[in-house]
């Protein structure tokens, strides 16, 4: 993959600017996210609404993004490693936003709990899952930035201890469930909570199928973890 | 046989020149596709693309070194084109492998003897055969609408691309096998470009083209497989998506990407 730089040094500004971008972009999900889970584990309405509130902010980005991507197709007609960053990155805002879309559920839920009132016990797990997917998604844009697979290959194993993680808490909210059925509205709002955690996961991860794609000019989407790293 | 034409090891040093314009260069030119040859200026794909037809022969002293096979009728020999010594074969060669120049070049005379003109020297003097082909070889080059009712008005007074499309009439009309291409839309307007391009495409179900272009959007619409020359030499030769989606050699990507310099 050539990094090096074009002859028109306009070109290449235009690609540092998007590129910039969508790690701006990556950052404002990021916190949108913690802030979501923050909100959910300490029952803080008011930062609940402010992560929905500040979704258009991400949406915002989207729009931005895809225009710059738009320009530099129509002006500079990209190939290569310049014409599979763009697709990248269309494809990153793409899952960004919609991670951005998750936070505003879990925030969502996150106002529903506080209504409701629930017991500590009941946020077991979820804690840990969310660390990890904030791990995963840091990484993830991490990687993206540096163009860097191996790091890329990291996230994608983290995900299969998110995919667990979420089973578990599955598992224990229908133990809550069976135990103490005023636990229910609770438990329903939080299985929404780590179902939208999980989707952040699985997006985390498309991230980086990007990232190989940029990289190798492989397209890795639906292929296997083993099968994946054969082609690499 | 895929091929129609195969260069293999091709150096060719021009008369009076200390070093070979191109070194050791192999390019297959498969039945039925479009072949482009990309590559800076100076980098040799027109002096290959000449070499292909002997046109170089025009002028003496010029050497080649290697092999360049056509497909004989039969559909399953070659003929190294190459060991042709006789005038008048090669002008059979060229013929069978026509070439349009990045300048069209319409004789001075009327939009039909532009074409009638080459198919009489070949030896066709039927006027009801001459008309037919004409009249094909116009349609063929998407030139018969526009030039049906005035096949009798002097062919400089059609437009650049109307005169590159005769042009290609012309070279169509003696049933050629491979049609060159010289930058044949570098003096068009986009739009003149893209009625030569589509042609082209057409072109393609009766004849295996060759086209050298400097517009790399140009070969990355039209062509099936793509040759990266620099410096005389063939970098790369893929399919043509391999070559502007994912390249394998450094130069073939910064050349197309304009990292090139």
């Amino acid at each position: 993959m050539t990094t090096g730089q074009h002859i028109s040094h306009k070109f290449d500004e235009e690609v540092e600017e998007v590129t910039t971008s969508v790690l701006n972009m990556g950052g404002l999900v990021v916190q949108q996210i913690d802030r979501a889970i923050k909100a959910l584990l300490t029952g803080d309405k008011m930062l609940a609404q402010g992560v929905i509130d500040d979704d258009v902010k991400v949406n915002a980005l989207d729009v931005e993004i895809d225009e710059m991507c738009n320009r530099i197709i129509v002006v500079r007609q990209p190939t290569a490693t310049d014409l599979r960053l763009i697709m990248a990155i269309i494809k990153t805002t793409s899952d960004l936003e919609r991670m951005g879309d998750e936070a505003k559920r879990i925030a969502r839920q996150a106002v529903d709990i506080s209504k409701r009132g629930a017991l500590p016990e009941q946020f077991e797990s979820i804690e840990q899952m969310s660390a990890r997917v904030n791990t995963m998604l840091n990484r993830a844009l991490d990687a993206f930035a540096r163009r860097d697979i191996e790091e890329g290959l990291n996230v994608i194993h983290i995900d299969r201890k998110v995919d667990k993680d979420y089973e578990n808490l599955v598992r224990q909210q229908i133990t809550h469930m069976m135990e103490d059925p005023r636990k229910i509205p609770v438990a329903i709002d939080l299985l929404w909570a780590s179902r939208a955690l999980e989707r952040i996961g699985d997006r985390s991860c498309n991230i980086c199928e990007y990232v190989i794609y940029l990289v190798k000019g492989k397209d890795v989407r639906h292929t296997e973890l083993k099968e994946l790293k054969e082609h690499l | 046989m895929k091929n129609m034409m195969e260069v293999k090891g091709l150096t060719f040093t021009y008369s009076g020149a200390n070093e070979a314009s191109l070194v050791d260069v192999t390019l297959p030119v498969e039945k039925n596709k479009v072949t482009a040859l990309i590559g800076p200026s100076g980098c040799g794909k027109s002096t290959l693309l000449r070499g292909m037809n002997r046109i170089h022969d025009l002028y003496p002293g010029h050497t080649y070194e290697g092999v360049i096979n056509l497909l004989n009728t039969d559909g399953k020999s070659y003929t190294n084109i190459l060991d042709i010594k006789k005038e008048a074969e090669l002008i059979r060669l060229r013929q069978r492998v026509g070439m349009i120049f990045q300048k069209p070049t319409p004789f001075p005379m009327t939009i039909f003897e532009n074409i009638a003109y080459g198919l009489r020297l070949s030896g066709i003097k039927n006027k009801a055969d001459l008309k037919d082909i004409v009249e094909q070889s116009l349609r063929d080059a998407a030139l018969w609408n526009e030039a049906k009712d005035r096949l009798d008005h002097d062919a400089r007074g059609l437009s650049g691309g109307q005169q590159q499309r005769l042009c290609i009439a012309r070279a169509i009309a003696l049933k050629p096998e491979v049609i060159l291409f010289d930058e044949p839309t570098s003096a068009l307007d986009p739009i003149s470009t893209l009625a030569i391009e589509e042609m082209i495409s057409v072109l393609r179900e009766k004849y295996s083209i060759c086209i050298v272009t400097h517009n790399m959007q140009q070969a990355a619409r039209i062509s099936d497989f793509t040759g990266f020359m620099y410096l005389g030499e063939m970098i790369e030769y893929d399919q043509t998506d391999t070559i502007f989606m994912k390249p394998s050699k450094k130069q073939t990507e910064d050349y197309i990407s304009g990292r090139f310099g």
